[in-house]
């Protein structure tokens, strides 16, 4: 199957600063990508250089075969882009319906499914954005880069400050992305127990670079790197636990 | 998509009865102060300059203290057309409006550029250019004496101007009125609501698919062309044209009139000629050497105190009062608050 995504060599970061270094990234149609990484590790800075809001130092992004190295972000969005912020960063002066029909694309995301998929969103559809918790802007804002009709999801640490109960709704819905509608999806999450179960494939970031690619499945019980990398697969009390999930 | 989008544009654009209690008041005052027309028309002209400043101030969030630079030109425009080629209005209208869009097109790629402070100084640098060339190309504008010999013939052939401004009021009203429509119609549209995207936030409107650069040239040009029309009402309503046309008080002034009345909602604009000019012609009968001193306080006085804290207060007045008319409106609000 060919790549949907394809990124080569990407350095990137701001003004003079070089936060990632030679970032090579491939992603076919339906595959989910789990990007995991400590903190200041420069997550959040490659999916900003995806959809163009970085200073490119070098390397090349092609979305579908179309070279988007050079695009504005409007145009990567158009072209298939659909970027969930870190902050959520919904439009909090236009009502939840607003924040939708004013970006929406035509494609078979529209209002109607979106509100089957976030039933609390159609409940909520004439609040300002600023009224919504942040769960409900968290849906908003993963409901507004449906809209856009994409062909890769960008989620930037989708369950970070949200409530337990939230963070298990909210990665059930990205799991029926993924696995049922199948979206092609990369996923920045500082912990990898919550998306290793819903990815295919996985990559750490280590000070800019990318250390270590496994597939999901595999990283999950490879409590040798989650521990070198994250830190994670040791729990408190010094006994090996590898991270799961239930969904 | 389009079903449920196109129901919200709708609702959106649905009009409310205090909508038409308000432009029925306004067409009523034609015959309700038949001694009120010269500063009635005076208001309408100054509503639709207001109005233009909002679509790219209180939707797009682009400041700017160079309007008077596309009314001028509208004025002028309309003034040296009127005067030398065709002196039927609607004609006139629509040409100055069409060169001020032009000048708007022309000149939004400077404002584009740089933050708030980069456009409040460009837009200003614009107006101030626009004013020296009036005065220095004395041989078609007049100068510093103004455009004399201005003479409109009748709106289409019908409608003579009167010297007690009731024609004039008329027909500014009937320009304002159309115009409000489309502009409330661009505003409930997705390029509407996507403008107040990037008023909110101009980086993560571009990141989510809004073409915020095209956006602001289309808006600005819009606006550019509103307020040329604007510039051009006073010009034949009046029928001589100045360099106070071009003036920075003028630029100064329609601000004004949106910080009063509000920005981001088109009747702010309306409204605020309507207190701005009323105002001052109450402080100038009162004090006529000290108006300016009043108007000043108001102005302290309301940003200090907040416009849209009192308009708050006022709308959650108005609601406790409905709900207090119809029991259960009240309950069901609050269910749908978080």
């Amino acid at each position: 199957m060919p790549d949907l995504l394809a990124v080569e060599n990407l350095s990137a970061g701001y003004g003079e600063a070089i936060v990632i270094s030679e970032v090579s990234l491939r992603l076919r149609n339906g595959e989910a990508l789990a990007v995991l990484g400590r903190n200041g590790t420069g997550k959040t800075t490659l999916l900003n250089s995806l959809i163009g809001v970085t200073r490119r130092f070098g390397g090349t992004i092609a979305l579908d075969g179309r070279d988007l190295t050079q695009a504005r972000p409007e145009q990567r969005a158009a072209a298939g882009f659909g970027w969930v912020p870190q902050e959520r960063n919904i439009f909090r002066s236009l009502t939840v319906e607003e924040n939708l029909t004013a970006v929406a694309r035509p494609g078979p995301w529209d209002l109607s499914r979106i509100y089957r998929l976030f039933p609390r969103l159609e409940e909520r559809r004439r609040n300002l954005g600023s009224q919504l918790s942040g769960g409900e802007q968290q849906m908003l804002a993963i409901a507004r880069a449906l809209v856009l009709n994409p062909r890769v999801l960008l989620l930037d640490e989708p369950t970070e400050g949200l409530a337990p109960i939230i963070v298990e709704e909210l990665l059930r819905t990205l799991k029926r992305l993924v696995r049922e509608e199948g979206l092609a999806a990369i996923v920045v999450e500082q912990h990898a127990h919550k998306v290793l179960a819903i990815t295919d494939n996985a990559v750490i970031l280590e000070r800019g670079r990318i250390v270590h690619a496994a597939p999901s499945v595999e990283l999950r019980s490879d409590s040798v790197a989650l521990e070198r990398h994250l830190g994670v697969a040791r729990t408190a009390g010094g006994r090996r636990a590898a991270p799961s999930v239930s969904l | 998509m389009r079903d449920r989008a196109e129901a919200l544009i709708l609702r959106r654009a649905r009009w409310r009865p205090a909508e038409y209690v308000f432009w029925l008041l306004a067409f009523a005052a034609l015959v309700l102060f038949p001694d009120r027309h010269l500063i009635l028309n005076e208001i309408a002209i100054l509503a639709l300059f207001a109005v233009s400043l909002d679509l790219i101030l209180g939707y797009a969030g682009l400041v700017s203290l160079g309007h008077a630079a596309f009314f001028g030109f509208g004025a002028y425009a309309a003034g040296l057309l009127a005067k030398h080629a065709v002196a039927e209005p609607v004609i006139g209208l629509v040409a100055a409006g069409a060169g001020a869009a032009l000048l708007g097109f022309a000149t939004s790629f400077l404002v584009l550029r740089g933050t708030d402070l980069t456009r409040l100084m460009v837009t200003l640098g614009v107006a101030l250019i626009l004013g020296e060339i009036a005065n220095q190309a004395a041989w078609l504008t007049g100068g510093a004496d103004g455009l004399q010999g201005v003479a409109m013939d009748p709106i289409i052939g019908v409608f003579e101007f009167d010297l007690f401004g009731r024609t004039a009021y008329a027909y500014s009203l009937v320009t304002l009125f159309l115009l409000f429509v489309a502009a409330r119609r661009l505003v409930n549209s997705p390029l509407g609501l996507s403008l107040t995207a990037i008023r909110d936030n101009p980086l993560r409107a571009a990141a989510v698919g809004v073409p915020v650069n095209p956006r602001l040239v289309a808006v600005y040009t819009v606006s550019a062309a509103y307020a040329g029309i604007a510039g051009a009402l006073l010009a034949q309503t009046t029928q001589f044209v100045s360099l106070d046309v071009l003036d920075f008080h003028r630029s100064a002034d329609v601000l004004l009139v949106l910080v009063i009345g509000g920005a981001g909602y088109l009747y702010g604009g309306i409204v605020g000629a309507v207190l701005f000019r009323l105002v001052q012609d109450l402080l100038a009968g009162l004090t006529p050497q000290y108006w300016h001193f009043w108007i000043g306080l108001i102005l302290v006085v309301l940003v200090l105190m907040g416009r849209e804290r009192m308009t708050s207060g006022v709308a959650a007045l108005a609601r406790a009062g409905v709900d207090r008319l119809r029991p259960g409106a009240g309950r069901a609000t609050k269910e749908l608050r978080p």
